[in-house]
């Protein structure tokens, strides 16, 4: 009943939205503190409306009483704030195979920047273009492929 | 050191007024990606008037949470500038009124992420990217429409003339009116649009909770279902 199987345990809650990558994967598991009885586990949100967090909360604390811990505790951390730089390498890897082109480098993404269309998750092409800034969820804007003809979700550079 | 209960709860209001009159374009925006685009603004400034409620509740310390402050205050308790508040109008309205309040929001958020304050420094460096994007949002549909048709230049300039003066309170007690000046003024160029002239009407009271009529109304349909119930919960 370690610190470290309790961030393993936590690590591995899914993301309820984007079902193909864990809270680690996404950068939203900050750290988790555990004894034998209490394990205290730190999250910071991704956007400030994002319904998901309420689940992530839930989620995580069921993980963490299944295996074994009486007493658990979510805290939100809001410094430093969430982004997207955060979510790792092998999540950008899933989401682009579920069809979601992940986000590029904030450096370059953020509104007032000339960000590089992203590529089609579907075909490769880097003919693209945006339908919409907002797409189903905040995190997320639209967009459609001008050679296999595809809409696709592209994660916001944030 | 401390934020102000009232500071907070300024903050706050002015997001939860501006979610609620967003949510308003809910299956009736003039095409479905502006409707998704309009409800996810709604979605960011609710999320961050929760997080400033919650905050303002515990400072007061009077045992309210955000629940109680958005559904049970009456309006001359509520702290948001008067812009918030206005009808939604034609959609050139709605996008005059977010130009102005993004950026002033934007802007206000940043200068809060240097605050003693932790609690609020954090909620404002999560809130400040995401009023980058509204006021990109708003920013492109105003020089659309602006240099856009006969029609959505004259919609668009009587917008910006309507809703021009209620820019003013937004800057009472802080430095950053020519900072906002320098974001809006070109995008209103780019729009081919004009702004009124310095030194005109400027309605006030919001911040000490002299609000217009539209106010109530608002108020009416977002408090009456938990009036109705008090303490319900899902």
């Amino acid at each position: 009943m370690t610190s470290s199987y309790a961030y393993e345990v936590a690590a591995r809650v899914m993301d309820p939205e984007l079902r193909v990558v864990t809270i680690a994967e996404l950068g939203i598991l900050r750290e988790v503190v555990a004894d034998r009885d209490r394990a205290v586990v730190t999250i910071t949100p991704t956007y400030s409306g994002c319904p998901a967090m309420d689940v992530i909360r839930a989620d995580v604390t069921s993980a963490l009483r299944n295996a074994g811990w009486d007493t658990v505790e979510v805290v939100t951390r809001l410094r430093p704030p969430w982004t997207t730089d955060w979510i790792a390498e092998s999540g950008q890897a899933k989401l682009a195979a579920a069809g979601i082109a992940p986000a590029g480098p904030v450096s370059l993404g953020m509104p007032g920047r000339r960000a590089p269309a992203p590529a089609c998750p579907r075909c490769g092409s880097a003919q693209t273009e945006q339908v919409s800034r907002f797409g189903s969820t905040a995190c997320k804007s639209l967009w459609r492929c001008g050679r296999c003809r595809e809409p696709f979700e592209h994660v916001k550079a944030i | 050191m401390t934020a102000a209960v009232e500071e907070v709860l300024g903050l706050g209001d002015d997001a939860l007024i501006a979610a609620q009159r967003l949510a308003e374009w809910c299956a009736r925006a003039p095409e479905m990606e502006e409707d998704v685009a309009l409800t996810n603004i709604a979605l960011d400034q609710l999320g961050a008037a929760r997080m400033l409620l919650s905050y303002a509740g515990e400072l007061e310390g009077a045992g309210r949470d955000e629940d109680a402050l958005a559904y049970l205050r009456g309006d001359r308790e509520f702290r948001n500038v008067l812009l918030a508040e206005l009808p939604n109008g034609d959609f050139a309205v709605t996008m005059a009124k977010l130009l102005f309040l993004a950026a002033y929001q934007r802007n206000r958020y940043q200068q809060l992420m240097q605050s003693t304050d932790d609690r609020l420094a954090g909620i404002a460096a999560t809130a400040v990217k995401e009023s980058a994007y509204h006021l990109d949002h708003a920013s492109l549909w105003t020089v659309r429409l602006g240099d856009g048709t006969e029609e959505s230049r004259r919609r668009m300039q009587s917008a910006v003339d309507m809703v021009w003066p209620y820019t003013y309170e937004l800057f009472d007690g802080n430095d950053l009116r020519d900072g906002w000046l320098a974001v809006v003024e070109p995008v209103l160029a780019e729009a081919t649009l004009t702004r009124p002239e310095e030194g005109g009407w400027a309605p006030r009271g919001g911040r000490t909770g002299l609000h217009t009529e539209h106010l109530s109304y608002l108020l009416a349909e977002m408090q009456v279902l938990h009036r109705a119930h008090p303490g319900a919960a899902w």
